[in-house]
């Protein structure tokens, strides 16, 4: 399940999406907004997505992991829009028949969604606005 | 000369130096990437200020400048997504 959505995320709904009976674990990883960022106290975020690539970009990302681990169902939900502190952002959820591979997959998806996945995200803070990559 | 409509696709801080995120271009046939981006950069030099770390995409797959365009193509102009590294 690959979602770019304008409203709340639903880690519940992720986790449903990847269970399945062969599976004895699932992974969760989920981004928050933080409220400061490098020094800058930040007062809300504003997330953009290409939405058609991002989802693209969310494939392929499943398809990299399902070379390199033994999983069965991988979700990424994306929110957009304006984001107050401590709201969720992102969530990715990795389930496989054992936690190792859960775990590691997890961390490789959100890890590469932040270097190819085109979301972008804008910081407001008292003293003006920047653009910053995911990562930063 | 043949001409083409392209449409151009504008995210984050290139969307607001141009102001909108979609626009339909009229290019030559032939033309590229790099053409289509012309287009913009005679108008908005605050865009040509940023062109060095652009990433482009033709259809939603990352396309270099040299890339062609055809009639009908999406060209997504895209800043960088993480830090220093690209799409």
């Amino acid at each position: 399940m690959f979602e770019i959505v304008e409203d709340s995320l639903s880690i519940e709904r992720a986790v449903s999406a990847v269970s399945k009976p062969t599976c004895g674990a699932v992974a969760i990883f989920v981004g928050t907004v933080r409220g400061f960022s490098r020094g800058r106290q930040v007062s809300y975020l504003e997330y953009e997505a290409y939405p058609e690539m991002a989802i693209a970009k969310m494939r392929q990302i499943e398809q990299e992991i399902r070379e390199k681990w033994e999983v069965e169902g991988i979700a990424i939900q994306h929110r957009v829009g304006r984001l107050g502190i401590g709201v969720a952002s992102v969530v990715v959820a990795v389930s496989a028949p054992h936690r190792e591979q859960a775990l590691e997959a997890c961390a490789y998806a959100i890890e590469r969604l932040k270097q190819i996945v085109p979301i972008w995200k804008k910081e407001v803070s008292p003293d003006g606005s920047y653009w910053v990559g995911m990562g930063s | 000369m043949i001409a083409m409509k392209v449409k151009v696709k504008l995210f984050a801080a290139a969307r607001e130096i141009v102001g909108q995120g979609e626009v339909a271009v009229d290019v030559r046939e032939g033309s590229t990437v790099g053409d289509v981006m012309e287009h913009f950069f005679a108008r908005y030099p605050k865009l040509k200020g940023i062109a060095g770390s652009l990433v482009f995409a033709v259809n939603r797959e990352v396309a270099q400048r040299g890339a062609s365009v055809q009639e009908g193509d999406e060209v997504g102009v895209l800043p960088p997504v993480s830090g220093g590294s690209g799409v």
